[in-house]
């Protein structure tokens, strides 16, 4: 008989792995202690116990408690004829998109059938790389209020501006500042001197839908000065801004405060960048996932216990339930609510419940500064991952 | 861009300047799923140099090929997600308690 690998052996149905490493697989263990990453003395045990069965369950129960890595490698189970691989198809199959909350700014969706490696991908690509447009030159005429010309351009660069993005190109080195890459705004703003004290909010920049109005210093007197930018027509004759015009997304944001007799005259121009450069392009405030808490009884918890285990939560994810003969029973009702904070596995009654996380669950939640709705920030995020893709495709071939 | 040995095809490191985690640890997920991969792994030599370097070792099949499919996945991967996300957030629009909440 010639031998031939396991993965190769096609006549043989795929077996199922053993529920203790199916588990292992899919879930994060948590225990009263924070999960540790594998010692070297279990390390040793792995390469017996999947084929030794007998002695399988003395290992996994210490690899349970220590186990937080996955196991990537597509052979890593070849041993008991189980193919560890992915397949574009079988991937299409099992991925699956729940929206559980939408709103302009915010979105709360659950991903599932994805590895962390991919959302993590995704996570990163919406804070670092999804390009906005936010004020990175600033103009100062005059500024005679107390706040320094800096720090007020930083608080104008942090403010969320209304347009979108897709619609501008970068503005590099050589660039001149035109209609297709800069957003002019200027503000004129002064306190009255007999007067009380002004908040300076955001409402008061105004876009000039025609670029710059100041005139640059020119060496030569007798040459015609030139603007700081040089639009070819209005932005707002532009027929894809034409229908939204441009200004801030929040009008009530205080910049700085003037005292009697004090103004800023200034003109900001706001450019396309990304978060990696600097946060104030990132196009969500942050974005976060996190793994879908599982929670289970492994035994029937009644009675005193029951009521204890319920106490014992602070996000009430227990419940009582009749069970007749004024009994009660604790049930696991709101698992999603679970922070696994560990009160329940901490003291007496520890080795009743399970607490996991499912591996391949995660529940996202993106909020949008405002630039874009929050659910074009993922479209787009995914957009990148797969134009990085294409590009080193192409160094490739 | 690709370095590595030259009579061995079967093995190389990858060189992919501009890049980081979010794309290097997305692709060793795939290739690591490959069954054709024998070894793979990225490191990020010096933080402050924008360079990733992956290692791609096979079974027998070329490693430039073998990578370059993975990255194909990736863009398939992508694809199905994205058309699902919007798939997920067009039917949620639809819904009725989503319009109500929207004063629609």
């Amino acid at each position: 008989m010639s031998e031939t690998a396991a993965l190769n052996m096609q006549d043989i149905p795929q077996r199922q792995l053993p529920e203790h490493l199916e588990l292992q697989r899919t879930r994060v263990f948590c225990k009263a202690d924070a999960p540790a990453h594998i010692s070297k003395k279990v390390m040793g045990s792995t390469a017996c116990y999947v084929d030794v069965q007998k002695e399988s369950k003395l290992a996994t129960d210490d690899l349970k408690d220590l186990i937080t890595e996955d196991v990537e490698y597509s052979g890593g189970y070849a041993g008991i004829g189980f193919d560890n691989s992915l397949q574009v198809d079988d991937f299409r199959r099992d991925f699956k998109v729940e929206i559980k909350n939408l709103s302009m700014d915010v979105i709360e969706f659950d991903m599932i059938g994805i590895d962390a490696s991919l959302a993590n991908a995704f996570r990163r690509i919406m804070i670092a790389e999804v390009p906005t447009m936010a004020i990175e030159k600033v103009l100062i005429v005059n500024n005679t209020s107390v706040m320094a010309d800096e720090i007020l351009s930083h608080r104008l660069g942090l403010l969320p501006i209304e347009a979108d993005p897709r619609l501008f190109d970068f503005l590099s080195e050589n660039d001149t500042p035109n209609e297709r890459n800069t957003i002019v705004f200027k503000m004129e703003v002064h306190c009255k001197r007999r007067g009380p004290r002004l908040a300076v909010k955001s409402d008061q920049l105004k876009w000039l839908p025609n670029g710059s109005e100041l005139l640059m210093e020119s060496p030569n007197p007798s040459t015609k000065p030139r603007r700081f930018t040089s639009f070819s027509c209005s932005q707002a004759s532009l027929p894809q801004i034409s229908g939204r015009p441009i200004g801030m997304k929040h009008l009530d944001i205080i910049i700085t405060q003037l005292g009697p007799g004090q103004s800023i005259e200034l003109e900001a121009h706001a450019v396309k960048g990304t978060g990696k450069v600097h946060a104030k392009w990132s196009p969500v405030g942050t974005t976060w996932y996190r793994m879908l808490p599982e929670v289970k009884l492994l035994k029937e918890v009644k009675g005193n216990d029951a009521e204890k285990l319920v106490k014992k939560c602070p996000k009430k994810v227990f419940d009582l339930e009749d069970v007749g003969h004024a009994m009660k029973k604790a049930v696991v009702s709101k698992p999603r609510d679970c922070t696994l904070c560990r009160e329940c596995v901490g003291g007496a009654g520890e080795e009743n419940i399970a607490l996991r996380r499912v591996r391949d669950h995660f529940i996202f939640t993106v909020e949008s500064t405002g630039a874009l709705p929050a659910e074009v920030v993922f479209t787009e995020a995914v957009k990148i991952l797969e134009e990085k893709c294409e590009r080193v495709i192409s160094e490739l071939s | 861009m690709e370095h590595g040995s030259l009579t061995d095809s079967r093995n190389s490191t990858f060189s992919l300047m501009d890049e980081d985690h979010t794309l290097a640890n997305s692709v060793r997920f795939l290739l690591n799923k490959d069954p054709r991969v024998e070894f793979c792994g990225y490191s990020i030599p010096h933080p402050s140099e924008n360079k990733v370097n992956i290692r791609v070792q096979t079974t027998g099949d070329s490693a430039k090929d073998v990578l370059k499919e993975s990255f194909q996945d990736l863009i398939l991967v992508c694809q199905h997600v994205r058309s699902t996300f919007e798939k997920s957030v067009a039917d949620f629009k639809s819904t009725p308690s989503h319009q109500e909440m929207n004063g629609a």
